[in-house]
């Protein structure tokens, strides 16, 4: 399997250089000139030279593009224009928010979401079936953020049982983790009692019966093991869902964290923080897809065979 | 002798299509029944209702009796039925491409079966999984037991399906067209290996297929089944030397002689009728060359005739 | 009634018929707002502010006393219309990409395929985030935010649409006629990959809506005093705790109303009898 962990990681340079170009060239599609866009307002000539020379601005694209990218390798995503700190400082301290947020949200979505797959497709139309599959598209016609207000509402404000906001303690982080996890609860849920039905109507869960196995053990140890497989693939392929619920629910409850510092270097024009986060964003897609493909092989011996 | 199955007027539908009606089968200790006809004439079913697997594929017996040893199954719990199943039935399945879990090893598959039948050890199963593939003749079964299914040609993942049947020591295998699927050789080894057990362990077993040179080879009895009705059933010798409904010589021309091209078979002209509009009278009447106005109005009882019966109105031979 | 089309069959009562009487009523309390709103929707009376649901106001008022359910009006006028704007313009350019790749074929396909799985694996709101900084925020901006950011879903349906007609017979007999490339295009390929892909697009709209909401929120779609239903839920975000009900109204408004698109669409879903065409396309 090595050899092949080894292949698939190489398959993820070319998505990197291209997901690298197209945030390297935000800084050149925006409106204005680049080095004014990397600069305070009003900082000196000499300011301006400095940064020229820093970046090779005064070069062909290729060149500095380059340039940027040597960098970005040494650790050094430049300086933040309105922190005045080093780029690479704010998204260490932003990063294990958001991991600690998108793991928590991605744990409740896949339990909560592979839960109710199982009951829906267990009572497959029956009014739990019917229930679950009804409550899960209402959820999930929600805004994120307008769920998040809500909750916070209901269960900070009215009930006093967490807090309104911040990232103080294990508490603050159960409403982001259920407004995040709710999204992805649907589409889990959508996809194991789909995959669930479809599995049942295979030869070999006949077989099972045939062979005098109890019925929950067949569906909860054959028929789900094998329903798995494409709920991880998918869910691998869907961690931008997650992501891209972090970072509207990160602005919402006020936490820190790569989506509310994006948002926030968008706002004020802050372009080197908003490459970096973006930069992060990619690197955490690309390897969602990569661990889905690696789970994937863990569970299904027809695929590690294909790879060998 | 009393049989071990036995299928008193069972008729079997799925929703509101009913699609076998009131077949009796016997199937004895040490002998083997065939029961063949083409797709879609409820041989299947009538496995599947002999598991009482049917709830599983969303049928029901509605009415007769599936007896086994005696007992009526309707009458059973469902872990009454179930510990029959594996237990005193073995089943053997159509595909064997898709029988097996892709994802389990197949020492488990088959080790699963003593378990919980015969409670065994986890040691004691695995030596009884290996010591009924060494049986099968399966070659390296030590490392057979390891691999997945996707690992083994389809005459061994056969073996494999025939080893799970025999796992619990049954008296009875059902095997719903255990060659179909598989290359022509390979076919004729499962065949062998079907017939030895029965011969050797005393088995009884209702072989499902479509081809009656197989029922010729192995069989004892044989049920031909036509659009879910049992047309004629007897014993085989006679009935390949005297076929006495019109559908069962045509099943037995349909035989590749040896030393003949394939280009001589003669098939059957028409179609298989849809469940939804079988024909009034004998389903068999528009494919019939005997075909009378009796034919098309009424549906022939079966009746006795020498050591079976037959249901069709101008019984005889051709 | 299989005499009728598949749309209206699709209001089939209850689901249907609740679905599609939903999207009648707020499609038509957009395009009539400036006729039957009771309020303009910038009218401000400070005196009335922050007033809960009342004779007057059915749904209260804002922190500018300027009433809710007028603006909830004129908001479907512009969060709908940018929705469904930006959805035409992506199934548009989704089509002629997707069926050019299926077309074509060769290094074009390869390369339309590898920019468009890379997009899908990226959250639309950070695509449309991202495009929204280039642009700059209003209503144009959040268009073309959206439109790129679904574009990979339309293209990647057409293609496989396209492909599987390719091999068709009909398509062959075309062919065999001596029919040419861009005729078999346009007069056989396109309107046969039609229906999946608008009804597709027509459960985008949803998550467009949602997307636009979003957007809102952030400040980032049509700009004030205009309203939208994002920016609507974005004012009332700061005042959730002193009058809940001026992004609560809003919310509810978004939901339903992506709950009715859903609704509708499964069951026009099955009345064509399309739903493995939808699969595998995101």
């Amino acid at each position: 399997m090595l050899p092949w962990l080894i292949r698939r990681v190489l398959t993820l340079v070319p998505v990197f250089l291209a997901v690298s170009v197209v945030i390297f060239s935000i800084l050149h599609f925006i409106p204005g000139d680049p080095i004014d866009n990397l600069l305070k307002v009003g900082s000196p000539a000499s300011a301006r030279a400095e940064m020229e020379a820093r970046y090779g601005l005064d070069r062909a694209l290729p060149v500095q593009y380059g340039i940027w990218l040597g960098k970005v390798f040494q650790g050094d995503l430049g300086t933040a224009i309105v922190a005045r700190r080093p780029v690479a400082e704010l998204i260490a301290q932003a990063l294990p928010h958001s991991l600690r947020l998108g793991g928590l949200a991605l744990l409740f979505s896949s339990v909560v979401g592979i839960t109710l797959g199982i009951i829906a497709a267990l009572w497959r139309d029956r009014w739990p079936d019917r229930a679950i599959m009804g409550g899960v598209l209402v959820g999930s016609t929600m805004p994120n953020f307008w769920l998040g207000l809500i909750l916070m509402l209901v269960f900070s404000v009215w009930m006093g049982w967490f807090p309104v906001s911040g990232a103080r303690g294990w508490n603050s982080l159960v409403l982001p983790v259920v407004t995040i996890g709710l999204g992805g609860t649907a589409l889990v849920a959508r996809i194991t009692r789909v995959a669930m039905i479809e599995a049942v109507r295979q030869d070999f869960v006949t077989l099972l019966h045939a062979k005098g196995l109890p019925p929950l053990r067949i569906e909860l140890f054959h028929v789900l093991r094998h329903a798995l497989i494409p709920v991880v693939t998918i869910l691998a392929l869907r961690i931008g869902w997650i992501l891209g619920g972090a970072i509207t629910v990160e602005v919402v409850f006020a936490r820190p964290g790569l989506g509310t510092l994006l948002i926030k270097s968008l706002s004020q024009h802050d372009y080197p923080v908003v490459q970096a986060c973006l930069l992060m964003l990619a690197m955490a897609v690309m390897l969602g897809t990569l661990l889905g493909d690696v789970l994937q092989a863990m569970m299904d011996p027809r695929i590690r065979a294909a790879m060998a | 002798m009393s049989a071990l199955l036995e299928l008193s007027g069972v008729s079997v539908a799925i929703g509101n299509v009913a699609l076998v009606d009131r077949i009796s089968l016997r199937v004895e200790a040490g002998r083997i029944l065939g029961l063949v006809g083409e797709s879609g004439s409820g041989k299947s079913l009538t496995a599947m209702a002999a598991m009482g697997l049917l709830p599983l594929i969303g049928g029901r017996v509605t009415e007769g009796e599936v007896r086994f040893a005696g007992r009526d199954m309707a009458g059973m719990s469902d872990a009454e039925r179930r510990a029959l199943r594996g237990r005193r039935i073995g089943f053997v399945t159509q595909n064997p491409m898709t029988a097996l879990d892709p994802v389990q090893r197949i020492g488990a598959q088959v080790d699963i079966v003593s378990r919980l039948h015969l409670r065994l050890t986890k040691a004691a199963a695995r030596a009884r999984t290996l010591d009924l593939l060494t049986q099968l003749r399966i070659p390296d079964a030590a490392a057979v037991v390891d691999a997945y299914p996707h690992q083994l040609s389809g005459g061994m993942k056969q073996r494999i399906v025939i080893a799970m049947a025999l796992a619990g020591d049954p008296e009875l295998i059902i095997a719903d067209e255990p060659t179909t699927a598989l290359d022509v050789t390979v076919q004729a080894q499962i065949i062998q290996i079907l017939g030895a057990l029965v011969r050797d362990r005393g088995l009884a077993l209702l072989l499902i297929t479509h081809d009656m040179g197989v029922i010729a080879q192995i069989c004892d009895r044989v049920a031909v089944l036509y659009s879910g009705r049992l047309v004629e059933e007897g014993p085989v010798g006679p009935i390949f030397a005297n076929p006495a409904h019109p559908y069962t010589a045509a099943l037995i021309d349909c035989i590749p002689q040896e030393g003949m091209a394939k280009r001589s078979l003669r098939g059957i002209p028409g179609a298989v009728p849809s469940a939804l509009a079988f024909p009034p009278g004998c389903r068999f009447h528009p494919r019939c060359r005997r075909a009378t106005e009796t034919c098309r109005d009424d549906a022939p009882p079966l009746l006795p005739l020498g050591a079976g019966s037959v249901a069709c109105h101008h019984a005889g031979p051709p | 009634m299989s005499a009728w089309p598949a749309p209206l069959r699709a209001l089939r009562w209850p689901v249907g018929g609740i679905a599609g009487a939903w999207l009648i009523v707020i499609v038509a309390a957009a395009l009539f707002a400036p006729l039957i709103s009771p309020y303009a929707y910038d009218a401000q009376a400070l005196k009335e502010a922050y007033g809960s649901a009342s004779a007057a106001h059915w749904l209260g008022t804002d922190e500018f006393g300027r009433d809710l359910l007028t603006r909830l009006m004129y908001g479907a006028r512009t969060s709908l219309s940018v929705s469904a704007i930006a959805i035409s313009l992506s199934v548009a350019c989704g089509m002629v990409l997707g069926a050019a790749a299926a077309w074509f074929g060769g290094p074009f396909d390869r390369t339309v395929m590898v920019v468009v799985d890379l997009t899908w694996s990226f959250p639309e709101i950070l695509i449309a985030l991202i495009l929204v900084a280039i642009i700059g925020p209003g209503t144009t901006g959040t268009m073309i935010a959206i439109a790129v950011a679904y574009l990979a879903q339309f293209t990647r349906l057409t293609r496989a649409q396209i492909m599987t007609l390719k091999g068709e017979t009909f398509i062959e007999a075309a062919r065999s006629l001596g029919a040419g490339n861009t005729h078999i295009l346009l007069r056989h390929l396109l309107p046969n990959a039609f229906a999946p892909v608008l009804v597709a697009a027509m459960l985008a709209t949803g998550d467009a809506i949602i997307l636009e909401a979003t957007l809102g929120f952030f400040g980032l779609g049509a700009q004030p005093p205009v309203p939208s239903w994002g920016g609507m839920m974005s004012a009332g975000s700061a005042l959730v705790f002193k009058a809940p009900w001026i992004i609560v109204f809003p919310g509810l408004a978004v939901a339903a109303t992506v709950l009715a698109i859903n609704l509708y669409g499964d069951a026009l879903i099955a009345e064509l009898d399309i739903r493995s065409k939808l699969r595998g396309a995101g």
